[in-house]
């Protein structure tokens, strides 16, 4: 069968039923069948409309997981969300950009999965709903390992919460690819800071495609806590022991001492830009 | 598995549909085999090339990834809806500005690009490029694209052309169906009730197999008519491009040799069989030890994958010229240097397809190909029938590139009609096309290059070793073609070349523009740069003062005449210098971005090795002054059809829009040869220049007018007019003969080349084309990460036929040579999908100048010489050198991708030092 329903109490009470493949944009699911079709068991949840609004509620802002990367384009967001619009412009290209969507980059976990290192950064959990209710969990707690999550059978990842308290600053992502456009990281980089005047207050670095999940380097943010942004932070990005925190792969796209050895250089590259949109745009823009 | 069928709702192209289907069928499905709209095109089933963008609400999306359930209630607009209120301007500018070449990627772009233009419709260049950048192009190069839809709103007109057609930019005379979506490619048109076919394939590189109970299987399986194996085919199960290495089984019969080799084949109805489960498919494989790599190839505790091949040495190439050994170790300054190159995927955006009937006794193949008469020859063979019991039809080639060369499809799609006597259509899946079809030769080559104080080059060596994978398809010619160029376009007296050509259990390695040459040029243009650093002499100028002159001999021995590469090298010297200069400056201020300019030249023989390649082209009148031409060259996108009606027409001296087309066909035309060798314009092109001058000079004898009267054909007649003077020949009187032509003319060219001795030593070819471009690159030193910026191409055509199509082919080369330079590698297992192997998109290209040479040659066609697989030589090592120049890096294999480059300059970093 191929369920397609409106609202998410069908859809949850559906899937209590019986074991159904949730397909969302489809952007990962079909590359991974050459036949015609789908094949059956489908739970379509893209006519749902909940899960395709962002709403701010109290203390979090929701991001349905139906919101499709070019939905995120065109929302009007704050800074610190600079890096996920970043981020979602090339996710692909424009026609994957039109159909992906933020919640099944998460569900299908992918070491490579573009949005979640900006989501890391933005501190990101994820609400899942079943006949038995609600649960959210954080977002590094939800994807264990490649390809891997709690999502359980009968659930559905219904939206992301972002916390109000997140939401300060500037933002950048960087993701390194062999070429322009339709490519998947070598690797990739999401930075979010907050300054103080000219100390940084707060600082969030997130990296991808460098290990199973992507990583929050939380040893070096409370390193750069502090730091004047005009003083030469390049040596305590540098000096940074990534070998404990990372632990890259050897593949087509690079070796592993390779992506070792740029992490550094796109955790600088972020900081630097996320640095200069302080220095262009001002902090209260 | 089918879901139950459900009734959906939407519009499409503005009409409303009510449709009952499987809601989890793709919608490019459902476009095509149920809703029978052919101009979206499949090109990979997984989002990666965007062939059959639709626009949905407005919005592009790839109908591949959308279930048709997700239509309800949708606006959905395809190709077919962009043209109903007639041609639209946009794909009016896509015919002007040649922004479709093979076409089969241009309704994606031309749809993607509609969603563009009704947002904003005067894009810049960066909004063309982020819009269109789901749209994989293999043929052009991306710039006439973005040009194409910059200028939708021109008001330039294109002037139509009434004589003297060559050397005008004249949109291709194919085009129009390209634009509207309604071409016929390989899987766009199948008899009714015609069966499918699914191919079984070895799924192991090596491996023994055995089939059991395949009839209690095929009785078990709903909707199948014949399961096909070795056992059936009833002429010799072999093929291979060349005849006398032919060893390739169109079913193998007891041990794959590659992964993906057809075993057997399955032929039912298109639900059964796009519905087929596999799992209890009555076969047993047996693994054996496989070697994947040139060295493996060599180890002697594997077995030899063809008995006959000793050591897996399929042949061996060589070219020997004075006395090299010597003279390079007494030479004044020496360079060497080894490079591996990967196997490099043709990933044409048209996976093989075609179908299969028979007309009486003839079979009839209508299937994507470069090759018709081969196709029909090998297939023939096969099948144990004669060869005028054949019939070939090419379908349009989505793309070929070398690798629709060799047949594919052609034999198993007969094997089906011919054993059930029912029409038969396949389409290869874009997995199936990358794993069973051939690559670019992967290679690890060794040079010497010597030269005396001056700069003057005395001597080079060169050794390659090229993994001609499980089948000879092409490696011979590779083996051969190498040693007679890999002195590059250069005068070198002592040399000495070989090439060898060596059997894996890899893919199999066949054609790819270029035959190995782009391979050894890589190598041998850096080693240039190299060596005249070493002797002190600027890189351009050292080339110039190599550079083989009028009269000069190659390494072949043979004594070259209308030779442009002093002049392509020389209108590249101001901008040359400019360029080193800007570089320089830029350099100084700049420590982790660096800019780095590079050279790399070209030479390349038009045709086949000192073999025979005749082309045949014949002209017709009819008593009703129709004009046919009829022309059996492949047009695989490069614009045969085109580019040989303007020397026809211009010979015969008549408008080009006097003539009709007909083929190819092998029943209707003759023989044109392959398009392969850029030998098209030159040789056919010379069959045409020769057939129009017979009917030219048929004519004016009938009319007893001199040479140069003017001659028109109209109301039946064919008017000579020369000053006052005026004949009328009158067609309706004359006799027709079997193909009702009054008047006709067939003239045959084949170059004159002569046999090469065993030391290479001959006339290989009769004709070369050459050129040398200019890369211009921004490299991050910390990163490895290389943009193109510029190429700057300068190519000797001899004489330009049509500037629009040649400034097309070198376009679409610089593609590809960046691609091979940059990122694309075939690894077996690993990249057999267009996600994980990488060609250029549009946002991958460097804004492209063209400069034409035209120094003629004494033997083309209006002194014309071949372009389309020079072009894309000079551009990897050109790429490689503008890296090397900024960053020292040399890099030892290729595409260099970033790791590869980073490790390069670290490498060069750690020289610097020890220096």
């Amino acid at each position: 069968m191929y369920y397609r329903p409106e609202n998410i109490n069908d859809a949850i009470t559906t899937l209590s039923k019986g074991e159904l493949t949730i397909a969302a944009g489809c952007t990962d699911l079909f590359p991974t069948t050459q036949e015609d079709s789908l094949g059956s068991n489908i739970l379509d949840i893209s006519a749902i409309k909940s899960l395709k609004s962002i709403t701010i509620e109290k203390e979090f802002r929701r991001i349905g997981s139906g919101v499709t990367w070019t939905d995120l384009e065109n929302e009007k967001l704050p800074n610190c969300y600079d890096m996920l619009k970043e981020c979602s412009l090339q996710v692909g290209s424009r026609q994957i950009q039109n159909l992906g969507t933020i919640g099944g980059n998460l569900c299908n976990a992918s070491p490579a999965a573009d949005g979640v290192p900006c989501l890391l950064s933005l501190d990101a959990s994820v609400e899942l709903i079943s006949t038995n209710g609600k649960r959210i969990l954080k977002l590094d707690d939800f994807i264990k390992g490649s390809r891997n999550t709690e999502l359980k059978k009968n659930e559905i990842l219904s939206a992301i919460l972002i916390p109000e308290k997140a939401e300060r600053g500037h933002s950048s992502f960087v993701k390194l690819g062999a070429r322009k456009y339709l490519v998947i990281s070598i690797a990739m980089v999401a930075c979010k800071i907050n300054l103080d005047g000219d100390i940084i207050s707060d600082i969030a670095i997130s990296i991808g495609s460098c290990s199973a999940v992507a990583r929050r380097l939380g040893e070096l943010e409370n390193t750069l806590i502090g730091k004047n942004v005009n003083s030469d932070l390049t040596q305590d990005i540098y000096n940074f022991d990534y070998k404990n925190h990372i632990s890259p792969i050897n593949d087509i796209r690079g070796t592993d001492a390779y992506r070792l050895e740029v992490a550094k250089v796109l955790v600088k590259n972020s900081i630097i830009d996320t640095i200069n949109k302080f220095k262009k745009k001002g902090q209260y823009e | 598995m089918n879901n139950a069928k459900i009734e959906i709702n939407f519009y499409l192209n503005n009409k409303k549909q009510n449709l009952l289907v499987n809601p989890s069928d793709r919608v490019s499905k459902v476009l095509r085999e149920d809703l029978g709209l052919m101009g979206t095109k499949i090109g990979c089933n997984a989002g990666d090339c965007g062939s059959c963008t639709i626009l949905v609400n407005d919005e592009p999306v790839c109908a591949c990834l959308m279930t048709v359930a997700k239509a309800e209630k949708k606006n959905i607009q395809t190709i077919e809806g962009l043209s109903l209120n007639g041609v639209s301007s946009l794909q009016k500018s896509f015919l002007k500005y040649g922004a479709a070449q093979c076409g089969i990627c241009t309704p994606g772009l031309l749809v993607t690009a509609t969603a563009l233009l009704k947002k904003n419709s005067t894009p810049s260049k960066k909004e063309v490029e982020e819009a269109l950048s789901g749209v994989l192009c293999r043929c052009t190069g991306y710039q006439k694209i973005i040009t194409a839809i910059m200028n939708v709103n021109s008001e330039e007109e294109i002037e139509p052309v009434f004589h003297n057609a060559v050397g005008k930019r004249i949109p291709r005379i194919d085009g129009l169906k390209k634009v509207l979506g309604t071409e016929i490619y390989g899987a766009d048109y199948w008899p009714e009730d015609s069966l499918y076919i699914k191919i079984v394939r070895s799924p192991y590189h090596r491996a023994n197999f055995e089939f059991g109970n395949l009839k209690q299987w095929q009785l078990e399986t709903e909707g199948l008519d014949i399961i096909l194996t070795a056992k059936d085919i009833p002429g010799e199960n072999k093929f291979g491009v060349i005849p006398n290495f032919a060893d390739q089984p169109a079913l193998a019969v007891s041990e794959a040799r590659f992964k993906g080799e057809a075993v057997a084949i399955i032929a039912g109805t298109y639900n059964s069989i796009s519905n087929l489960n596999m799992d209890k498919f009555p076969i047993n494989w047996e693994p054996s030890t496989e070697s994947l790599s040139i060295k493996s190839s060599k180890d002697k505790n594997i077995d030899n994958i063809h008995s006959d091949r000793e050591n897996n040495l399929l042949t061996v190439g060589k070219v020997i010229s004075g006395d090299p050994e010597t003279i390079i170790n007494r030479s004044t300054f020496q360079v060497s240097g080894n490079l591996e190159t990967s196997y490099v995927e043709h990933a044409y955006i048209e996976p093989e397809a075609g179908s299969a009937w028979m007309d009486h006794d003839t079979l009839v193949i209508q299937a994507c190909t470069q090759a018709p008469i081969m196709d029909r020859d090998d297939t023939a063979h096969i099948l144990g029938l004669k060869k005028e019991n054949v019939r070939i039809i090419p379908a349009t080639a989505g793309g070929g590139f070398g690798s629709k060369l060799d047949v594919s499809i052609q034999p198993l799609l007969g094997l089906v009609t011919l054993k059930t006597k029912k029409p038969c259509r396949i389409v290869y899946t874009r997995n199936e096309s990358m794993i069973s079809t051939t690559k670019r030769h992967p290679s690890e080559m060794q040079a010497s290059v010597s030269a005396d104080k001056n700069g003057k080059v005395l001597s080079m060596i060169f050794d390659g070793d090229f993994n001609t994978g499980a089948y000879a398809s092409w490696g011979p010619t590779v083996a051969t073609r190498v040693p007679i160029h890999a002195s590059g376009p250069y005068y070198t007296p002592n040399y000495k070349a070989v090439g060898n050509a060596l059997h894996t259990n890899g893919p199999v390695s066949g054609a790819f523009r270029g035959f190995g040459v782009p391979q050894a040029a890589a190598l041998q243009e850096t080693l240039y740069d190299q060596l005249a650093d070493i002797c002190k002499i600027d890189q351009l100028e050292f080339r110039k003062i190599n550079a083989l002159k009028d009269g000069q001999k190659t390494v072949c021995g043979q004594e070259l005449y209308g030779v442009g590469i002093y002049e392509c090298l020389d209108a590249l010297s101001e901008t040359w210098k400019e360029g080193l200069e800007r570089i320089k400056k830029f350099n100084e201020h700049s420590k982790f971005i660096k800019k780095g300019i590079g050279l790399g030249s070209c030479w390349y023989g038009c045709g086949n090795t000192a073999l025979p390649n005749p082309a045949t082209i014949k002209i017709g009148i009819d008593k009703f002054g129709q004009l046919f031409l009829h022309q059996g060259a492949t047009d695989i996108g490069q614009g045969s059809n085109t580019v040989i009606t303007q020397i026809c027409a211009d010979a015969l001296g008549v408008s080009m829009e006097t003539f009709n087309l007909i083929g190819p066909d092998t029943h209707l035309t003759p023989d044109c040869g392959k398009t392969s060798a850029s030998r098209q314009t030159y040789i056919t092109g010379k069959a045409a220049e020769l057939s129009g001058k017979t009917m030219r000079s048929k004519i004016l004898r009938l009319s007893n007018m001199g040479p140069d009267a003017v001659i028109e054909i109209k109301n039946q007649s064919i008017f000579v007019k020369h000053k006052e003077k005026e004949q009328r020949l009158e067609l309706k009187d004359m006799i027709p003969d079997k193909d009702n032509y009054v008047l006709s003319s067939i003239e045959t060219y084949d170059p004159p080349t002569i046999p090469l001795d065993e030391n290479g030593q001959g006339k290989p070819y009769a004709v070369y084309g050459y050129g040398v471009q200019m890369a211009e690159i921004e490299v991050n030193k910390e990163l490895g990460t290389i943009k193109v910026e510029k190429i700057t191409a300068a190519h000797d055509l001899g004489r330009v036929i049509n500037p629009l199509l040649a400034e097309g082919q070198i376009e679409g080369g610089i593609a590809q040579g960046l691609g091979l330079a940059l990122m694309e590698e075939y690894i077996p297992d690993r990249t057999e999908n267009l996600h994980d192997y990488l060609v250029p998109t549009i946002g991958d290209m460097p804004e492209i100048k063209s400069i034409f040479i035209e120094k003629p040659d004494p033997e083309g066609p209006m002194g014309a010489k071949g372009l389309g697989e020079h072009v894309l030589i000079p551009t990897t090592p050109a790429i490689l050198n503008a890296l090397r120049n900024c960053t020292g890096a040399i890099i030892k294999k290729l595409p260099a991708l970033p790791h590869r480059v980073l490790e390069a300059i670290s490498e060069a970093n750690v020289d610097t030092r020890k220096n």
